[in-house]
């Protein structure tokens, strides 16, 4: 009798764990894309150790170096949120929904930059590189990819002939690489990723000069896969939100080099939409 | 000064520094050949091996078209790899011969046709194997300043394009020259170390030559002295020199007072025969004139003063037959044979003497059984001896007398305390005639000389400040020829 009394506290022993292991929610998991300086992990520990104290749920980042990667883990539902780009937001947007914008140099905006190696005191604009070697972020890179080649495009030219040989580095950080080592004579980098990289790094950047800047778009969304439930997104937005008035949040801001989130608007994104128009996509 | 001529000092230490020098020289030079050759070799198989991991690495980003992955990966490898330092770049050609990617892209832009890039790849486009199983191709021309190690970049059967891994000749010879500073540095520290013991060993071994050259240099002269055994105790040639060197001045004393002697007893050999040539010379007329005297006085009537006149010409006379009767000594008078007991006659004959000078008289005395010597002549060389001695050594004088015999010989020694001998006086003191004071003839010596050289024996004087010595050694088996028979008279 006592043996079956034992195992009967046991099973509810067990039971009782269980259920408060779930208490403690599903781990929450959002995708990184390159659209930042994606490899500073240290400073990425942080934030999700961050998030999960202010969540008081699990939270994983999980890390894709190709836009597409992190494009299909939001399709598949295999992630609830992701730090996308402005051309896979676009392209996903029925996929997903807007829950946050990065706010820049105070503003929810950033730009291309248009680089070349330091030694090319010439070069003014897009057209001036003809015929050169470029480097490409992303093929769903919005700064990386379709602003120089709308560039071309607007110019006349067609931007599968107008380089001699192009490719692709699959993050804005190794594109400032390619133009800083030379593999490159010209690139189109995110504004922003340009900018964090010239505080951590100036002597990678100072090889490198910007030749032009591009209009400015609305910054690399956070955005929530559309099965996220409402609390999730409401919970997930309100701690985005309230990073700046916490000193652990607000010093991990600075060190992603931002001022804070803004829910932000899809407008924000109009721009990129003409340009994506241009290529005759929706 | 012809430089063999310099010192064996400076000779020796030079001969063994250049030795040395050369033989420093010779394995630094072989040791350098080696290294030289282990370089390059390293050098290329290194190369080969970052080619051979890169160029697997580098297949599928080529065949992805990874440009950017295909720059990390050269990238890496030249960074990364151990001999990062000597591989100055990796460049990733196609097909086409046109630049893939370079580990240094300022230098090869992409796209750029290989033989465009400069003399050397040119040269190399030329001659490098473009199948697709071709093996790695070294380029290592004497004209280039590069050394370009090519490997395909192919797997099961197709080729993307080649990997050129170049690196600079200098860098194989700043390697060189690093080995090549060492082993200088090495070979100079060795220099240092052995040089200073080669001029030390060949001043020493030399400096024993110097002494023995210089002793030999002064052999014959004054200055001729002896070597100290102990400046050289090794048994090497060195040491036989020296060893060869002491006999050679013993034997060269010994001939040079043979020498001496011979002279010495020639001398005084002519001077016997003279002086018993003399003596046979007046003892004849002597004879005639003494029976004259004795026939006058016996048989005629001389007045008073002819009796005076003939007493004193006998009296002169006799004292000339005296004197000339010491001259002619004669050793083969008939005697009995000497025994410990004449040695207690002679002292009692002297004991008068000694009291007379206060001289005291230390006597010792070891003769066992009777000898064949002559008693007489013998007691006659002791008793002048002794009283030369006691008359030498003065007042509180000593003398000593000390006498032993053995198988062979008899061996008398007499020494006095009194004034030295100079050594002119011992040259010629056993000549007849010598008197160093007023009393006497000055024929003691001379007889004593006579008697022992005609016994076969010796009898010698040595003086110094403290002692003045006579050794008379005379043999106790007689020889049957004597040295000096010539100074018998008939």
């Amino acid at each position: 009798m006592i043996t079956l009394r034992k195992f009967l506290l046991l099973i509810w022993l067990f039971a009782w764990s269980l259920s408060a292991w779930a208490a403690a929610g599903s781990t929450i998991r959002i995708a990184m894309t390159p659209a930042f300086l994606h490899d500073q992990h240290a400073m990425l520990a942080q934030w999700r150790d961050y998030l999960q104290s202010q969540l008081k749920r699990p939270v994983e980042f999980i890390q894709r170096d190709r836009y597409r990667e992190t494009i299909d883990l939001l399709q598949q539902q295999k992630v609830d949120f992701a730090w996308i780009c402005d051309y896979p937001y676009l392209v996903l947007k029925d996929d997903v929904k807007l829950l946050a914008v990065a706010l820049h140099q105070g503003k929810p905006n950033y730009q291309a930059y248009l680089i070349v190696p330091a030694t090319d005191k010439t070069t003014r604009s897009i057209a001036d590189l003809k015929g050169s070697i470029f480097a490409y972020a992303d093929p769903y890179s919005n700064t990386g990819y379709l602003v120089p080649r709308f560039e071309i495009k607007r110019g006349g030219a067609d931007p599968a002939t107008f380089f001699r040989r192009t490719f692709f580095t699959w993050s804005h950080r190794k594109v400032i690489d390619a133009v800083a080592s030379g593999v490159a004579q010209g690139a189109s980098v995110d504004s922003y990723v340009w900018e964090s990289l010239a505080k951590v790094r100036p002597d990678i950047t100072a090889k490198t000069r910007i030749a032009w800047k591009s209009a400015l778009f609305g910054f690399p969304p956070m955005v929530a896969q559309r099965n996220v439930s409402a609390a999730d997104f409401k919970r997930m937005q309100q701690v985005l939100m309230d990073m700046q008035n916490h000193p652990q949040g607000l010093e991990l801001l600075k060190r992603l080099n931002l001022d804070g989130f803004v829910p932000g608007s899809p407008q924000l994104y109009d721009g990129v939409v003409d340009m994506m128009r241009q290529f005759g996509e929706p | 000064m012809r430089l063999f001529d310099l010192s064996l000092r400076y000779k020796m230490p030079l001969w063994g520094g250049g030795l040395i020098l050369v033989t420093a020289l010779t394995l630094s030079a072989s040791f350098m050949w080696q290294a030289w050759d282990n370089l390059h070799h390293d050098l290329q198989k290194n190369a080969e091996d970052l080619g051979r991991s890169t160029a697997r690495a580098l297949f599928p980003l080529m065949l992805h078209d990874e440009v950017w992955q295909a720059f990390e990966t050269v990238s890496l490898s030249l960074t990364s790899s151990d001999n990062a330092a000597q591989t100055e770049s990796l460049v990733v050609f196609d097909n086409q011969l046109r630049v893939y990617i370079s580990s240094d892209s300022q230098a090869h832009r992409l796209t750029q046709p290989m033989a465009s890039l400069d003399a050397e790849f040119a040269a190399l486009a030329a001659v490098m194997p473009k199948a697709p199983d071709a093996d790695v191709f070294v380029r290592d021309a004497s004209d280039a300043s590069h050394i370009y190690v090519a490997l395909p970049i192919a797997s099961g059967g197709v080729r993307l394009g080649t990997l050129v891994v170049a690196y600079h000749k200098s860098v194989l010879w700043q390697r060189f020259s690093q080995l090549l500073r060492n082993a200088v540095g090495i070979t100079l520290l060795t220099l240092a170390i052995l040089l200073p013991i080669t001029a030390y060993w060949g001043r020493r071994m030399m400096r024993p030559m110097q002494w023995i050259t210089e002793r030999i240099r002064r052999v014959g002269t004054a200055d001729d002295a002896s070597v100290n055994p102990s400046l050289y105790p090794y048994g090497d040639e060195v040491g036989l020199l020296y060893a060869a060197y002491l006999d050679m001045r013993v034997k060269l004393q010994q001939k040079d007072a043979l020498e001496k002697e011979v002279i010495e007893s020639e001398r005084m050999a002519a001077v016997g025969r003279l002086t018993a040539s003399i003596a046979h010379e007046i003892n004849n007329p002597l004879g005639g004139m003494l029976n004259a005297i004795s026939t006058l006085k016996r048989h005629g009537n001389p007045d008073l003063v002819t009796q005076k006149t003939v007493s004193l010409l006998e009296r002169g006379l006799s004292h000339i037959r005296e004197t000339v009767a010491a001259l002619l000594v004669q050793s083969k008078v008939k005697s009995r044979p000497l025994n410990a007991s004449d040695f207690d006659d002679v002292q009692v004959l002297v004991a008068h003497a000694l009291k007379k000078q206060g001289t005291r008289l230390d006597w010792s005395v070891s003769i066992t059984s009777d000898t064949t010597l002559p008693s007489t002549l013998v007691r006659q060389v002791l008793i002048n001896l002794l009283l030369n001695a006691i008359t030498a050594a003065g007042a509180a004088g000593q003398v000593n007398l000390m006498a032993q015999t053995d198988e062979k010989q008899l061996k008398v020694v007499i020494d006095n305390t009194g004034q030295p001998m100079s050594s002119d006086q011992l040259g010629r003191l056993f000549e007849p005639f010598t008197s160093f004071t007023n009393e006497g003839n000055g024929l003691g010596l001379w007889i004593c000389y006579q008697i022992v050289t005609q016994l076969g024996g010796r009898i010698q004087a040595d003086s110094n400040a403290e002692r003045t010595r006579f050794t008379v050694t005379l043999p106790l088996i007689p020889t049957d020829e004597p040295p000096t028979p010539q100074n018998l008279p008939d």
